[in-house]
Order: structure tokens, then C-alpha cells, then sequence
């Protein structure tokens, strides 16, 4: 049951991919249209186009994109510069080519403008997708597999259908020995305690604890409305109980560990992954939208994230395949091709929370078998990164493999 | 079905669909009267709850009862109360108990 697939991208250093991509990457916006035009005859190849647009050097864009350059899913990259920007794209190649993956740089500047470095780019991705080819393939099971989880485009019937389901699969993941992640502490306030009780040790517990109070502060400092009392309207009565319905997706296996963006948990189990920035409020919200969230998901390795949407959310991603689990039977019905569980359906008695549970487990099998999502097969690659800051996490809740307990 | 209980551990369930002050809704453990008119996503015990009793959502507890409620009532604003206290007014010796016992 826990064998997905034989014939996973193996890459140089060990890590499995479910899918086999091309990332072209702009280190600048100034050099997003190149690499859009450097991208756009192969976006039906698997070549998806990321990048930062920022022109200031900054350590979080550089830590996600080195984690998303070495992400399983990709085996190849083809940097592309302007020329003056802050980025270190010597240092990202360096990290790109370190994880044995082949990698490309261009800089606009020095190719001779826009058309020659279109040119020049499209004969590396085509010389690239050929080294695809040839990647080894692997037997890949569950346990090797990471799958992060997020809620987008809320509603009354998400924290009851398919907030609860997704937890059920997570518990069903966990135990076979998959890394599960879930995210947005923002939304966990009025959870710290049962957060607690759910780490696997009492560090772990505290640190969760403290990830939510951050979360707390920063949101109180911006302004953001969303921690008042539940809507009472909908049925919701208290702040635990709308936090739950968030929360609820993470199931109920103790928590390992708590990661930030860019961190690849090394021991498989559940974490918490803190997407809220260390240290005083800077550069705004902590995510802009839920691609930003996705992306940084994928940043933590998950092959496979699980989203979670009651008014309905059409979105993908860039590298790794998203799987729409949708909370209200209307919305189902509304935008059905943009959708790959209909777990509402439990409110009109056409299943259970178990069988949901159960069906997000086999899609998220045959998906990473190489089976496409809805957002797959309807082309949506979307990717943002923006400016963040972050502090290094202790090892207390990111356990090493020779800390396993 | 009308309502659907999140977890076994639930003293409450979550009612699917809009439903009129005395509709018949069965639960697991039989069979309630509703005492109002509901909404989808609004609560109704289970089972009898005590004033002081912890409500059970998603198997944990979202607040406490204030009124002592009946099987099949409305669980809401006027019969029951969040436990939730902002952690970081709380002391830091007091913020982590009980944390990493089951």
C-alpha cells in the first residue's frame, strides 16, 4: 500500500521528485520578460517560470529560491539575470550546481540586450529538457513523500467538510510514515494550548506556543481584522472554535516539529510551518496571497499540496502539483473542472468525513504518481516571492535524523 | 442527515443545512427536536451538557457552558463561553502547562 511509484526522478542528491522540471528563474523584475519569453514555447514541456522581483539583496528570497532550485521536482534551472541587481546569482548557481542539478546563467547585460539572451535562453532549455531525459528513475513510497497543506477562500463550510478531511488524511499520511505540513499561525490563535499538548516534547510545545503569539503581534500591529470573535452569524462562537476549523487539517498526530520557509524537515511527522517574520513588523503582510503561502510550502519540500477551498479558489502552482479539496457541494458544482475532491458533498449526505479522508489519500498517490490535478491539466503555474526576514530556528524543533526519538 | 458530529469525542454537532424550529434531526445517539430555526454551521448538543461542561468541537474543547442545555438545543453565545485567554497575558510558568502530557 505504501508503494506509489517506480519510476520517481531520482536526483544527485537523493532526493525523489514526482515531477521532472525546467525552472527558469528571473533574479530581478527587470528580468522577468526575458524569462518569460525564454519560457513560453516550452510551458507545455514542464518548464515553469519562477523568480524574486525585488532589486535588494535579501536573505529570505535567496534561502527560497535555493530551496526551490534543489526542490525534487526540479532538475534543471536557468538563472536569469539583468546584470545589476542585488541578488547573489553567483551564489545560487553555486548552490543549484552543489545539488548536482544542472544549471544554466544568463545575464541580459552581458548577452547583448533582450533578443540575443531569448535566443541564447531557449537553446540552454532545450539542451536542458535533454538531460531530463535521462535522469535515473527510483521506486518512490509514502514515507518518502512531503505534503503541505493550506486553506484559501474560506467559508462556513470549510472548517466542517474539507478542513476536517484533509486532517483525516494527514493522520492516515503520518502514520505511514509521510512528512506532513501545515501552516498560517495566524490562524492557530485560541490553539496555543491544544498546539501544547500536541508536541512531541515540551520545547516543541513552547516554540508553537510562541509562533502563534508572534503571530498575534504582528497581525495586532498591522491591523488585520480577522483575529475578532468569530462570526457569530455563521455559528461560530468563540475564537478556539474558529481557530480549530483552520486547524483542524493537521489532524491529530503529535506535532514534531516547527520549520520556517526554506526548512526541509530531515525526520518524517507533522509540522507546523511559521510563515510569520521574526523581529518588528517589515515589509508588510506575512503573505501577500495564497500562492505566497504554496510557494513557501514548496520551499519546505512538499511534493504535493493539499488546498483547501469553500468559495472556490482556481489557483496551482509552479513546481509542484496542488490538489483543490473543496468544502461547499455549491462551489463544486459551480467550478467542477477546477476541482479534484468534492468533499461538500458530505453536507448533502453523499459521503463521509472518513471516505473524504480516505479519497485525499489515494489522490494524493496517483498524483504523485504522475497522474495531473485540475490546476495541472488547465496550465495554472503560479508563483510570488516577496521580502521577508527571518531568524534561524533552534534544533529543539527541528529534530536532526540522529535525534529521532 | 442533518447535522454531522466532527468527532466521536464531540458533544456537538454541526447542522448541514438551514432547518426550521422544530425539525426532527437524527444524531448517532437518536433522535432531537430543534428548538429554533438554524443555519448551516450553527451547533446543537448531542447529549445533556452541565453548566461548566467543556463543548467538544473538532474533538477538543471550544469554550464552556454557561446554562445547563438539552439535547437538540442551539449551543451558541447564550449558553456558552470561550476559556481563551490571549497566551502571552499569561505567565510564562502557567503559558506551558501541560504541555507534552498527553
Amino acid at each position: 500500500m505504501n508503494h506509489v511509484r517506480d519510476d520517481a526522478f531520482l536526483r544527485a542528491d537523493g532526493r525523489k521528485g514526482i515531477r521532472n522540471t525546467v525552472a527558469v528563474v528571473y533574479l530581478v523584475e527587470c528580468a522577468h520578460h526575458v524569462a518569460r519569453e525564454i519560457q513560453l514555447p516550452f510551458r507545455e514541456a514542464g518548464v515553469h517560470l519562477l523568480g524574486f522581483g525585488g532589486c535588494y539583496p535579501n536573505d529570505y528570497s535567496f534561502r527560497m529560491l535555493a530551496a526551490l532550485c534543489t526542490h525534487p521536482n526540479v532538475g534543471g534551472v536557468l538563472l536569469v539575470s539583468l546584470g545589476c541587481e542585488g541578488f547573489n546569482r553567483a551564489g545560487l548557481l553555486d548552490v543549484i550546481r552543489r545539488s548536482g542539478r544542472p544549471a544554466e546563467l544568463l545575464v541580459i547585460q552581458e548577452c547583448g540586450g533582450t533578443r540575443t539572451t531569448i535566443d541564447q535562453g531557449r537553446e540552454r532549455i532545450a539542451h536542458l529538457l535533454r538531460q531530463l531525459e535521462t535522469v535515473p528513475r527510483a521506486t518512490l513510497t509514502l514515507d518518502e513523500l512531503v505534503i503541505g497543506t493550506i486553506c484559501g477562500g474560506s467559508d462556513g463550510t470549510s472548517g466542517i467538510t474539507a478542513n476536517p478531511a484533509i486532517g483525516l488524511a494527514f493522520d492516515r499520511l503520518v502514520a505511514a510514515g509521510a512528512t506532513c505540513i501545515f501552516e498560517e499561525t495566524g490562524e492557530l490563535i485560541g490553539c496555543e494550548q491544544i498546539l501544547a499538548t500536541r508536541a512531541v516534547t515540551p520545547p516543541v510545545g513552547t516554540h508553537l506556543v510562541e509562533s502563534v503569539e508572534k503571530a498575534a503581534r504582528y497581525y495586532a500591529t498591522l491591523g488585520h481584522g480577522s483575529f475578532a470573535p468569530g462570526n457569530a452569524d455563521g455559528g461560530l462562537t468563540t475564537q478556539e472554535e474558529k481557530s480549530m476549523g483552520a486547524f483542524s487539517k493537521s489532524g491529530s498526530a503529535l506535532i514534531t516539529g516547527l520549520i520556517k520557509p526554506g526548512d526541509v524537515p530531515q525526520v518524517s511527522g507533522l509540522y507546523l510551518l511559521d510563515v510569520v517574520p521574526d523581529g518588528e513588523v517589515r515589509f508588510g503582510f506575512p503573505n501577500v496571497n495564497d500562492t505566497a503561502e504554496i510557494v513557501e510550502l514548496i520551499a519546505c519540500g512538499s511534493h504535493v499540496t493539499l488546498f483547501s477551498t469553500g468559495r472556490g479558489s482556481v489557483v496551482g502552482s509552479a513546481i509542484s502539483p496542488v490538489i483543490k479539496v473543496c468544502a461547499n457541494p455549491e462551489t463544486f458544482r459551480n467550478l467542477a473542472g477546477d476541482m479534484d475532491i468534492d468533499a461538500g458533498r458530505i453536507l448533502e449526505g453523499r459521503g463521509t468525513l472518513p471516505q473524504v479522508g480516505d479519497e485525499i489519500v489515494a489522490l494524493v498517490q496517483r498524483v504523485a504518481a504522475g497522474t495531473p490535478t485540475a490546476s495541472e491539466t488547465l496550465g495554472h503555474q503560479e508563483f510570488v516571492l516577496g521580502y521577508k526576514s527571518f531568524e534561524p530556528i533552534g534544533p529543539a524543533c527541528h529534530p536532526a535524523p540522529t535525534a529521532q526519538m | 442527515m442533518d447535522a454531522i458530529q466532527l468527532s466521536p469525542l464531540d458533544n456537538v454537532a454541526v447542522l448541514v443545512r438551514r432547518l426550521p424550529a422544530g425539525a426532527r434531526v437524527l444524531l448517532e445517539k437518536g433522535e432531537v427536536i430543534l428548538d429554533r430555526d438554524l443555519g448551516l454551521g450553527h451547533k446543537i448538543a448531542c447529549q445533556p451538557i452541565a453548566v461548566g461542561d467543556k463543548i467538544m468541537k473538532h474533538g477538543v474543547s471550544i469554550g464552556s457552558a454557561t446554562q445547563p442545555i438539552a439535547p437538540g438545543q442551539h449551543v451558541h453565545l447564550h449558553n456558552m463561553q470561550s476559556d481563551y485567554l490571549p497566551t502571552y497575558t499569561l505567565e510564562v510558568d502557567r503559558r506551558f502547562r501541560g504541555a507534552g502530557t498527553p
